[in-house]
């Protein structure tokens, strides 16, 4: 924990008037700090996980019981989906999971713990740690998602490593921005809602690019084709990452 | 009067941008006809849309960095400016689609683009009524203000440019620059983007600071 504590009170802007070698140098130590701390804190994400196996069994059952749901509503009139409402259904489904499990980041952290937390390290270190570890679990979420999605409904994606890549970039791009709400939303009197009505315009034009991606991966077309949605994901994740690491740590003060 | 000289600017401005914009001659095309005059009321509200958005998120920033009542305030009544804004850029985009494309929603990219941000924009509000406290309130709402800023860039401006849209200026339509060969669109357009932006901050400018005196009759009472 002292490498926590060095790296809190440890600022690169703050040491101007030393000499620069000696800066980079610093500066070069504090990212690896920062590294360590981040690796701790997921490591302590993923112990609370495993020790507390409801919160992740439960976010398996929500997800099989809407593809169930899913199955039994469009079931009834004809076996096929068409194409574009197979993905559409797809997306939504995965939408509304990773909102639910992401929202209980920071509300399933009792008062004391974040205090603690606070006094401890830094507040991009655990940023960062959480951004991680959700892009973790929606990337395990998702793929339990679309292989039962698959089994139940049929599966019509021609291109599948294309359409594993556009659930990877999904993943990660719902974490990343949903994360920073969840933090938002944690601070307010009616989280849940408030969850809700935050994130899903801010989550709008990551949707309609993966969206489309998944589109093209499913008609099997040529992968260049993807090449513009995929590259403005990563731009927009790229957006998201940097403004929640330079504005976490104003929302952690409170 | 020495300070006040940018206020008889944009009265001036924005007669000349009506009596003008309604009277002058246009190009006479095909399908826009007299709608082209839509140019000096409709595409002003998103520049000045824009504008007073970033004023809201500078003073959001500054709010960050030096916290006091009157930087929050600024930046909640831009913010809410700025949504008056951009529903009266919707409301005249879709009195225009009416005419051009034949329905008021047409499910084009732009529209539904402007539709997300307006949304954005409205969960601000609902955010910031849903803290009690004055200090959190403004710190927390000024992080989101930053955050939907940065969501809304690519929302406004990467992404109808990489969709087909029927708007003017995308998705190979060309915008006023090729009607215009005589300037005499210009010569209204620009002073209308003056005045209806200086408008915008003239009634930030009152509501502020409206807010700011109420506020001091609160804290004093």
């Amino acid at each position: 924990m002292t490498v926590a504590l060095l790296l809190r009170d440890a600022d690169c802007s703050q040491l101007t008037l030393l000499s620069q070698p000696f800066v980079s140098y610093l500066c070069g130590k504090i990212s690896e700090l920062l590294f360590k701390e981040v690796i701790y804190l997921m490591q302590k994400d993923f112990l609370l996980e495993w020790r507390q196996k409801y919160a992740f069994n439960g976010m398996l059952l929500y997800v099989s019981s809407t593809v169930f749901v899913c199955y039994l509503s469009f079931g009834l009139r004809s076996n096929v989906l068409q194409v574009p409402v197979w993905n559409a259904v797809f997306w939504i489904i995965l939408l509304f999971t990773s909102v639910n499990a992401i929202a209980k980041s920071f509300m399933q952290e009792n008062r004391g713990r974040l205090l603690y937390f606070y006094t401890i390290v830094s507040p991009q270190g655990i940023i960062l740690a959480k951004i991680v570890y959700n892009a973790c679990l929606m990337l395990v979420l998702a793929l339990i998602c679309f292989v039962f999605y698959a089994f139940v409904l049929g599966n019509p994606v021609q291109d599948v490593p294309m359409f594993l890549l556009s659930i990877l970039l999904g993943a990660i791009g719902f974490s990343t921005s949903l994360t920073m709400i969840s933090g938002i939303a944690s601070k307010a009197a009616n989280s849940s809602t408030l969850m809700a009505v935050l994130s899903f315009p801010v989550i709008v034009p990551m949707l309609l690019m993966l969206i489309k991606m998944s589109k093209n991966a499913l008609d099997g077309l040529d992968r260049g084709a993807s090449l513009d949605e995929l590259l403005t994901l990563l731009a927009i994740n790229m957006i998201v990452v940097t403004v929640s690491y330079i504005l976490f740590p104003y929302l952690w003060r409170s | 009067m020495k300070k006040n000289w940018w206020k008889i600017l944009t009265v001036l401005l924005l007669v000349f941008t009506v009596v003008a914009g309604m009277l002058s001659e246009v190009p006479r095309l095909a399908i826009l006809n007299e709608t082209i005059r839509n140019l000096y009321f409709h595409v002003p509200m998103w520049f000045g849309m824009i504008l007073i958005l970033l004023v809201s998120v500078a003073y959001s920033i500054l709010y960050l960095r030096k916290p006091s009542v009157e930087r929050d305030i600024y930046a909640h009544e831009a913010a809410k400016v700025g949504i008056l804004f951009g529903v009266l850029g919707i409301v005249t985009g879709m009195e225009w689609a009416k005419f051009t494309w034949g329905e008021y929603w047409s499910n084009d990219p732009k529209q539904n683009g402007a539709a997300i941000g307006l949304l954005i924009y409205f969960a601000y509000l609902v955010l910031r009524s849903s803290f009690a406290e004055q200090q959190q309130r403004a710190r927390i709402s000024a992080v989101y203000n930053i955050f939907a800023f940065a969501a809304l860039i690519p929302l406004l401006f990467i992404l109808p440019r990489l969709t087909d849209s029927l708007h003017p200026g995308n998705g190979g339509n060309p915008g006023f620059n090729a009607y215009d060969l005589d300037s005499s669109l210009r010569l209204v357009f620009y002073p209308a983007v003056l005045g209806w932006t200086l408008l915008g901050f003239w009634i930030v400018n009152i509501k502020s600071r409206l807010e700011i005196i109420r506020h001091r009759l609160y804290e004093n009472a």
